[in-house]
Parts: C-alpha cells; sequence; structure tokens
C-alpha cells in the first residue's frame, strides 16, 4: 500500500522539479509523501521559503531569528531574576555542575556562546582561579624552602587574575550582553572576560582557537543547529571540548506531567506578574518542547563530526549536558 | 472495581482544571503542530486582539500573583489591571447586563466606541463654553498632565463583550474624575475608588478602596472619612451605571446637567490638582 503511493508521491513531485530547485526537492522525494503535508519544515508550493518552529508557531526561517531576538530584548532586564523564579534557583546547580564535568585547568580559552548576561564565564573564571589557588597552595607545601630567585619571581608574576585563562561571551542580542556587562562590574570580573556580538551560526573567529566551547540553553533558540554545531566544530582547536547545556526531554511519565503542568501552568504567570510579559515566556515552554530529544541530539552532534560524545541528565532529564570532542 | 462514568468524567475535569489534562497551550499546539508555513498566531488574539487564553488555574495563579506584585509596587499599572480582569468576570456580566438594560447603554455595547486621544476633536472641544463635559474633561486631562491613551489593553478575559465592557470601564475613568471633580493625587483617586467600588462591584476597585486608604495621610484621610468618602459611597450607590453613557455624544452637555442626569451629587470638596499623578489607577 505504502509503496504505489510513495512512487506516486515521486511522479507528482517530478513534475515540479523543472521549476523548483533540485537538491531540495531530492531530499523532500526521498522521505515519506506524508512529510510534505506535516512537520515543520513544510514547503509552500510555488515558493522557496522554508519554514521553522518558532515555539508551537510555524514562522519562515528569517523570521525566526528576528523573533527570538526581540524575545531577548524583552527579557534581558528581567533574565537572572525569572530565571532564578521559574527554576527555583535549580539552575544554578545545573550551571555549576557544567562546570563540574568541564574542569577547567588553568590557562585554557573558553568560548561561551549565547552567554548573555555571563552566568558560565563567570563560574569559569571562579573555577580556573581557584584551581590556581589550590596548585599555589600545593606547591608552596612542598616547597618549603624558597630559593631568592623563586621569590623575585614570585612577586614580578603575581596576579590575582585568571592569569592566561580568557573567557570570550559571545551572543547575538546586545541587550543580553549589556546586562552581562553590568552584571560583571557589579561582581568584580574585570579581567581575562572579553564581550563579542554575534550569531552561533556564522561566528566572528578564526579557526582552532578556543579549548572549550560552551552553549547554555542557547542552542534551542538558533535557526540551523546543524550550522551552530559546524561552527562549534571550526573554532575549536584539535582536542578542544563542545560541551551543551539545554532543556531536553524527561523520560518519567508521572515528573513528566508535573513538569508539563508546571511549565504550562505556571512560568508564562510568573513572566506576567515579574516581568509582564507573558508572550515570551510562553515561547520559551514550547520551545523547549521542540527541542530533539537526547539521543537525536547526540545523533546530530556525532554527525557534525564530533566524537565520545555522551549526554548526562540532571534533574531527571528536565536539563542535559551534552559533550563531545573535536580530535 | 470499574469507576462509574460519572466519576471518572469529575476527576477528568478535576486534572482539566489544573491543567495537567491538556492546558489550552498544549492543546493549541497540538493542533499547530501539523500546519504548513502560514504565520498565524494560533492561541493569541482568537476572540479579540490582545487575547490571551489562561486556564482557571492559571487565572487564580495571576490574581494572586498580580495582587502581591501591584500591593508590593503602586506604580504598576499593568498587575492593577490584570488583578481586575482575573477577578472581575461576575462584575463584568452584571455590568453588561445592566447596559443592555439600558437603551443608551445598548446602543454602546453595538457601535463599541473607544476614547482616544486621535478620536477627539480637541479644537472644537476646547471651543465649547465653561462647564460642558468636553471643556471639563480637557482641562481635566492639562491639569492633571494625563492622556486616554495609556489604558492597558485587556488580555485575559475570555469573553469579548465582556473584554470590551472592561475596556470601557478603563477609558470611561477619566471622565469619572471629571464628573466627580477629583483630581489624580491620592485622596482624589482614593475616592474615585470608592465611587467606583460601590458602582461597578469589581473586586478590583473594592480591594483598591480598601487599601488605598491606608496610604493617606491623618489630614487627608479624615477628609475621606467624614465627607468626600460617604458621598462617593451615596453617589455609587445611587448613580445610573455610568458605564451606559455615550460620553462622545455629550461633550456640549453641562457637567451639572449631566450630573443630574445620573444621579450624582456634586462634590462637598474642592481639591486642587497638584500635577503629579497618582500610582494605581484602573
Amino acid at each position: 500500500m505504502a509503496a504505489p503511493l510513495k512512487t506516486f508521491g515521486r511522479k507528482v513531485l517530478c513534475g515540479y522539479c523543472h521549476v523548483l530547485h533540485k537538491g531540495l526537492l531530492c531530499r523532500i522525494v526521498a522521505s515519506s509523501p506524508s512529510s510534505l503535508v506535516s512537520g515543520s519544515r513544510g514547503y509552500s508550493a510555488g515558493s522557496e521559503e522554508k519554514s521553522t518552529h518558532f515555539g508551537f508557531e510555524t514562522v519562515p526561517e528569517g523570521q525566526k531569528a528576528e523573533r527570538v531576538y526581540k524575545v531577548f530584548e524583552n527579557v534581558a532586564q528581567k533574565y537572572d531574576v525569572m530565571n532564578d523564579a521559574m527554576s527555583m534557583g535549580i539552575h544554578r546547580l545545573w550551571k555549576d555542575t557544567l562546570l563540574h564535568i568541564m574542569n577547567p585547568q588553568p590557562g585554557i580559552r573558553l568560548l561561551d556562546t549565547a552567554g548573555g548576561t555571563g552566568d558560565i564565564s563567570f563560574r569559569f573564571l571562579d573555577y580556573v582561579q581557584s584551581q590556581r589557588d589550590r596548585q599555589r597552595r600545593r606547591a608552596a607545601r612542598t616547597n618549603q624552602t624558597v630559593s631568592w630567585q623563586q621569590i623575585a619571581a614570585n612577586y614580578t608574576s603575581s596576579d590575582t587574575g585568571p592569569g592566561e585563562s580568557r573567557a570570550v561571551v559571545c551572543d547575538i542580542n546586545k541587550e543580553m550582553l549589556k546586562v552581562g556587562k553590568q552584571r560583571a562590574e557589579q561582581q568584580g570580573y574585570n579581567t581575562g572576560l572579553s564581550w563579542v556580538v554575534g550569531d552561533a551560526e556564522e561566528l566572528p573567529f578564526d579557526d582552532n582557537q578556543f579549548d572549550v566551547y560552551t552553549i547554555a540553553f542557547g542552542i534551542r533558540n538558533v535557526t540551523h543547529i546543524e550550522q551552530a554545531l559546524q561552527e562549534a566544530l571550526r573554532v575549536l582547536k584539535p582536542g578542544g571540548r563542545f560541551m551543551c547545556l539545554e532543556f531536553s526531554r524527561v523520560s518519567n511519565p508521572l515528573l513528566s506531567r508535573f513538569y508539563d503542568a508546571y511549565s504550562f501552568q505556571l512560568i508564562p504567570v510568573l513572566g506576567e506578574v515579574i516581568a509582564g510579559d507573558w508572550k515570551s515566556y510562553q515561547y520559551l515552554v514550547e520551545s523547549i518542547r521542540r527541542f530533539p530529544d537526547q539521543e537525536t541530539f547526540k545523533g546530530m552532534i556525532e554527525d557534525a563530526g564530533f566524537f565520545r560524545v555522551q549526554y548526562f541528565n540532571l534533574t531527571g532529564g528536565v536539563v542535559a549536558i551534552h559533550s563531545g570532542f573535536k580530535l | 472495581m470499574l469507576r462509574s462514568p460519572i466519576v471518572a468524567g469529575r476527576t477528568a475535569r478535576l486534572w482539566g482544571v489544573f491543567g495537567l489534562a491538556a492546558s489550552p497551550a498544549v492543546r493549541f499546539g497540538r493542533q499547530q503542530h501539523g500546519g504548513l508555513g502560514s504565520p498565524s498566531e494560533g492561541q493569541y488574539d482568537r476572540l479579540y486582539r490582545g487575547h490571551i487564553p489562561t486556564s482557571p488555574l492559571q487565572k487564580a495563579l495571576l490574581a494572586v500573583g498580580s495582587g502581591v506584585a501591584a500591593l508590593q509596587d503602586p506604580y504598576r499599572h499593568d498587575m492593577v489591571a490584570v488583578l481586575g480582569e482575573t477577578t472581575g468576570h461576575l462584575a463584568l456580566m452584571k455590568l453588561r447586563d445592566r447596559m443592555k438594560s439600558d437603551p443608551e447603554g445598548c446602543s454602546i455595547l453595538t457601535e463599541r466606541p473607544r476614547i482616544r486621544l486621535s478620536s477627539l476633536d480637541v479644537s472644537r472641544m476646547s471651543a465649547l463654553p465653561e462647564g460642558s463635559l468636553g471643556r471639563e474633561y480637557l482641562r481635566f486631562l492639562d491639569d492633571n498632565r494625563v492622556t486616554p491613551d495609556t489604558r492597558a489593553e485587556v488580555k485575559f478575559v475570555d469573553d469579548e463583550e465582556l473584554a470590551y465592557v472592561m475596556q470601557r470601564y478603563r477609558e470611561v475613568h477619566d471622565l469619572m474624575h471629571t464628573l466627580l471633580g477629583m483630581p489624580t493625587n491620592m485622596l482624589g483617586e482614593v475616592a474615585v475608588k470608592w465611587f467606583e467600588a460601590a458602582q461597578t462591584g469589581l473586586p478590583m476597585c473594592i480591594l483598591g478602596a480598601a487599601l488605598g486608604p491606608l496610604r493617606l495621610s491623618t489630614s487627608r484621610m479624615q477628609k475621606l472619612v467624614t465627607s468626600l468618602g460617604p458621598w462617593a459611597l451615596r453617589s455609587g450607590w445611587q448613580a445610573r451605571c455610568v458605564l451606559s453613557v455615550f460620553y462622545e455624544r455629550r461633550w456640549e452637555q453641562s457637567l451639572d446637567s449631566l450630573r443630574e442626569e445620573l444621579h450624582i451629587e456634586a462634590p462637598p470638596l474642592t481639591l486642587r490638582a497638584t500635577g503629579t499623578a497618582a500610582p494605581a489607577e484602573s
């Protein structure tokens, strides 16, 4: 039953072949005909514009980036307050776990994509700082009789900052970066931090620049996830690590029901009351549901060319940390 | 042991109320999920522009949250507005019925006029004689430096007609100030709130009327309790439904004759406008 349907579909499509782009069409012909009338990557007859999902809405691809920009422009000021309110502070633990898994050593370079208000970068700087302190203490303990040269070297090179460690915060949204810079000033991070405006699908950096690439709660807002993954592969040094912290699928059905109820009932209300913006937070919870699950995303990372891809579920699958290496 | 269908149905509805079965967002989302290209707002703007559908649980949470937010920061007019919308269903229905039973109110419900600065003929109104509604309204807007364009849009009322009644109530608020002769300082606002609470019975007005006086100084509180308050309440109870009046056609009418027609007593005290707007209007 399905086979004649497929050939029929192929015949219908081949009629369009003369008018429309061949490469695109072949990809659609390969999949089943039913995908023509459903699915977010729809195809409207006569036009070449593809559409994608914006939460549960379907929008032309060109529009998605603009709408996501507006969402984050609106929420930037209250972003951190809302994060605390929505996750009851648990997002801090998730980000701490990301750093623990990363276990950065002093001297490495981090690219914090979609870093916005700087949470990951600040934690990174704290982490390498504490690592360096620990190293120094260990060195001091084993080295009780210090020579004059070493004392002199200590005085000249004593920097309490992160040393050669550098974190680059890259975000497409200037409002979020503005808020991030203010926070950095307030919390006293003045060395080792750069703020760059850039699109995750087209990073303004050379190849082989960074030791670690992170993207925390940002990749689901990107229009073409595969492109973002390819860019990540490009800017990482060989041996570099890709890490992604993102909301994912909850497997436990009971927890999933409560999580859905909590997301759809409470979070937009919190958005309205705290930030005065219902729709942005409705988009947030919808975009979480549209993101591929742990295994699918792992497959996408492997397809992009990363090795040793693994994921860690946190809070029962509410968030997952995916990690891969460039070799 | 099988559950009876009635019990099962009730339980399902209970789950539904708590949004655990199918929240409106998820329901609309599933409808959207199969669709092709057209960028339509699937779940918003269904009944009227700016409409956001909410489940009963969400309305309850919004009511509590907006109440707390409005109390903490009285300058959050949007929170006062949300509180009014989520708690005012019964009062809005009563208001709508009162409007329907009045011929002028009926015409308002059919024609749906909106009060906007752009729709007012300011030059014609300022040429009207002193003491007329139009002239006094413009003077009120000037003295207190307010404009009718800053009213929040209705979002959470799930009936298109009731949403209009709510919007009309918000836009007519400034005309209430004019009719009652009250400026937009704290005392004036509280007096108007008492009047509106007696008139409309909206829980948000009642709450504002109860909590507003707490912010007043003792001398003002005295004025309120001795003369302004009882007058506002009396007028509110006796008056015809103020939402049923087609103000846009009565700009030439004198304030006194309008007050008489609506059974509103003249204000016992004249309060001067200070020029600074008070927090928490409608």
